[in-house]
């Protein structure tokens, strides 16, 4: 990929997915929306799937992360399994919010 | 509030049926016609989730998998106007008439 000069958050960095109502085309499902995690792996810089929907040119490319959040803090009253369950998401960085403490990786 | 699309985490009843099954005909072709369209500069992953996103909730909740990228290959060729509603409609009755479908 190359060029990650952009790249706000680097791997073990504490986020939390906005929890915007956008109208329209987004790539960031309703469930983990507002939730904390951690950014996993940095994939690199890719076109803007939300400006490509409509036929535009995509640009500036967008950082793409690999988000994990823990199974608990996405269903807090749901669910049963291990609390170190995590599940991974891809989450362009505009959807993403610097936080102090967010979701921590199960070590 | 998620849009109808967005189910990931929504509880259901219904048992998911995770069978594999075989792709009919027009469903290979529904595929095909939107690698080629994307080809031609005229369709792309994200342009046809976006079209199939705009269906209406009925329609969207009605409408089979390869059923809804047929319905949104409409919807980006008549945005553009590549093809009317009309033109569709008028090869959609001279092939019914040629197959003998009511």
């Amino acid at each position: 990929m190359g060029h990650l000069v952009t790249a706000a958050f680097k791997a073990g960095d504490p986020v939390r997915v906005k929890a915007d109502q956008q109208p329209g085309h987004i790539r960031t499902p309703a469930y983990v929306r507002g939730k904390p995690g951690w950014v996993e792996r940095v994939h690199g810089e890719f076109r803007n799937p939300e400006q490509l929907a409509y036929g535009r040119d995509g640009l500036p490319r967008q950082p793409l992360y690999l988000v994990g959040f823990r199974q608990t803090d996405l269903w807090p009253q749901r669910y049963a399994e291990s609390p170190r369950d995590c599940l991974y998401v891809d989450i362009y960085e505009h959807w993403l919010e610097p936080v102090t403490s967010g979701g921590t990786r199960p070590q | 509030m998620a849009r109808t699309h967005d189910m990931g985490g929504r509880p259901t009843d219904e048992p998911l049926n995770t069978q594999e099954h075989a792709l009919a005909d027009w469903e290979v072709l529904s595929d095909a016609l939107h690698m080629v369209l994307g080809r031609k500069g005229l369709s792309g992953a994200d342009r046809l989730r976006r079209a199939i996103e705009d269906m209406p909730a009925d329609d969207y909740l009605a409408l089979s998998y390869y059923e809804r990228w047929a319905h949104a290959t409409e919807t980006l060729l008549t945005e553009k106007n590549i093809l009317s509603r009309e033109e569709i409609d008028r090869k959609m009755a001279e092939r019914a008439e040629t197959w003998d479908i009511s």
